[in-house]
């Protein structure tokens, strides 16, 4: 599969570039999900920053995908924008 | 495999490409063949006869660069000199002087190549005629590709790129293009095929779209009608309901915004009907069929997507109607007991027309008893109180559609279409303790007791349409008519 493109059908007043979400100045009163996606020591890194982050009163939650080798299934995209305001991914190696 | 006659053509090449690419053309001869083509290896040994015989020969070859054998042609494989010359047929032969081409010949008559040669005797042993090939620069898909790569700025839209790893539908989905059903993803091959169903230029802007009133150009209506699934015929239907709708007295901001169940619907009269295979028979409100689907929902998505109409933005109706995704039908003239929607509506008969009405979704009248004409009339009175309210009067509009077997009674009784509504208004003329509010046990109703008409002449509308079988028509009530709401607009559809 190669690029395509598609004509832009709107009047092009919005920006064709799909902006982030902003990230917040502070992480307080955020919840924070840590996803581990099950590559190998993973969990380690992100146990560690479970510990500092606890430690800090911020409230934490888990997650896991199934492999690292398949893309994120659907259901745990729509867990993760619904339970956690900011998300740290690891990337063990 | 498409056949071309041996013809002269006028010559007009590169002024009219709209690029500043010039060919190295040298006076003399061009010849463009493909080894794929009979004709072209037919006269393989008379382009070596012209070589040998001092004529200023260069031959461009589209598919084999060992082709025609004992010459070495100008590679033109990626067709870029096919499609700036605009070759429809192989063989051609191009006359150059002084840079420029002055005379063309298509296909392979021995006395044309002679004359245009001034060279005598060639390809002995060969037939006198045969005719060529269609050029592989004018074939379906890679002439819009050729367009797209060397065609200049014939498309203005901005142009996004989906990633390699990206699916285009679901791009689409994630970017807000779509009506909640998936769309034809607009890829410029597309757009640009879609462009050949009209004769207007692509940058032409056709209206000003509610809310945002944005300048939409005929590339914009293409673009949305390419993703709602059209053929190219189908754009000029297309462009016309968008002028329809775009149109003060249709008044498409009101009809978005407000809160009450209406959209647009479209009406098709005319010969167009036919020629795009529009359904007016049976199931005709309903599924089925591609060019009552797609036509609808491209006059959505353009009020989507360039208006910038959004549901829960502009778009505020608090329950809206499943026509909302498309809601376009034809009216069966060929049975109709009466004259067409548009002829009522100023048209002349035979005028491919488009009518606008800001509709609710359709409701069913059912009588399967009434066999005269003034009964029939009286249960659609009775049906046609409830549009809006049956306490509220004067200030609502709708059409019927009349299906043929309630057709057949008033052709049967001799009713015109105009004796058909003047009894139906005679019959709706409502007592005010009837409508006032309270009347009834129910506070909604008019603010006086006034004997009032439910319908003002000119906002009861009939069309005929539907299935041979079946004893019922629909109503369509409408928005708040008038100059305070919706008007319906006629257009006729141009191509």
């Amino acid at each position: 599969m190669t690029e395509r493109l598609l004509l832009d059908p709107t009047s092009e007043r919005a920006s064709s570039r799909r902006e982030r979400v902003p990230r917040p100045s502070t992480l307080e009163g955020l919840t924070v999900g840590l996803l581990d996606i099950a590559k190998y020591r993973g969990d380690v890194f992100l146990d560690r920053i479970e510990e500092l982050l606890t430690a800090r009163g911020l409230q934490v939650v888990r997650f896991r995908k199934p492999t690292f080798t398949k893309v994120c299934p659907p259901g745990l995209g729509r867990d993760i924008t619904s339970r956690a305001d900011v998300v740290v991914e690891a990337l063990a190696d | 495999m498409t056949a071309h006659s041996p013809s002269p053509t006028s010559a007009e090449s590169d002024d009219s490409t709209g690029s500043d690419w010039r060919l190295p053309l040298e006076d003399g001869i061009v010849a463009v063949v493909k080894e794929s083509c009979p004709t072209c290896r037919l006269v393989a040994p008379v382009l070596a006869q012209l070589a040998q015989s001092g004529v200023q020969l260069a031959v461009y070859t589209q598919d084999d660069l060992s082709f025609p054998p004992g010459i070495s042609p100008v590679d033109d494989t990626e067709l870029e000199a096919s499609y700036r010359l605009r070759i429809e047929a192989v063989p051609t032969l191009l006359r150059i002087e002084g840079g420029k081409e002055i005379d063309r010949l298509s296909g392979w008559s021995r006395s044309a190549w002679e004359t245009f040669t001034g060279i005598p005797d060639l390809g002995p042993g060969l037939p006198e005629y045969r005719p060529g090939c269609g050029s592989r620069s004018v074939e379906p898909g890679i002439a819009e590709d050729l367009e797209i790569q060397y065609g200049g700025s014939r498309l203005q839209a901005r142009r996004i790129t989906v990633a390699a790893m990206e699916d285009e539908i679901e791009s689409c989905f994630q970017r807000g293009w779509t009506d909640g059903l998936p769309v034809v993803p607009p890829s410029p091959q597309r757009v640009l095929r879609m462009l050949a169903g009209t004769s207007r230029d692509p940058d032409e802007v056709v209206a000003a779209v509610p809310p945002d009133l944005v300048p939409c150009t005929v590339e914009k209506v293409a673009i949305n009608a390419v993703m709602a699934g059209c053929r190219p015929e189908y754009l000029p239907v297309v462009i016309a309901a968008l002028e329809a709708a775009c149109t003060d007295r249709f008044n498409l901001h009101g009809v978005l915004a407000t809160t009450y169940s209406v959209g647009p619907a479209v009406i098709v009269n005319g010969p167009i009907r036919r020629a795009i295979g529009m359904n007016s028979g049976i199931n005709v409100l309903g599924q089925g069929n591609r060019s009552n689907a797609t036509i609808g929902r491209a006059l959505q998505l353009v009020v989507r997507n360039v208006g910038g109409g959004r549901p829960g933005e502009v778009d505020r109706a608090t329950l809206g109607n499943p026509g909302k995704y498309t809601f376009c039908f034809a009216e069966d003239e060929e049975g109709s007991p009466w004259e067409p929607l548009s002829v009522e509506r100023g048209l002349l008969e035979g005028t491919s027309a488009v009518t606008l009405f800001a509709g609710e979704g359709p409701r069913t009248i059912f009588d399967q008893l009434s066999r005269k004409p003034d009964a029939l009339a009286r249960s659609f009175a009775a049906c046609l109180r409830s549009v809006a309210h049956p306490k509220l009067a004067r200030d609502y509009e709708a059409i019927v559609v009349v299906s043929p077997e309630h057709g057949r009674v008033f052709r049967e009784g001799g009713w015109s279409k105009k004796r058909l509504r003047q009894e139906i208004l005679d019959m709706l003329v409502i007592p005010g303790e009837e409508l006032v509010r309270g009347a009834g046990g129910i506070m909604e109703g008019m603010p006086t007791a006034e004997t009032l008409p439910k319908f003002l002449p000119d906002r009861l509308w009939f069309v005929h349409a539907g299935g041979p079988a079946g004893l019922f028509s629909s109503i369509i009530g409408s928005w708040v008519a008038g100059e305070a709401g919706s008007q319906p607009v006629t257009q006729e559809v141009q191509s």
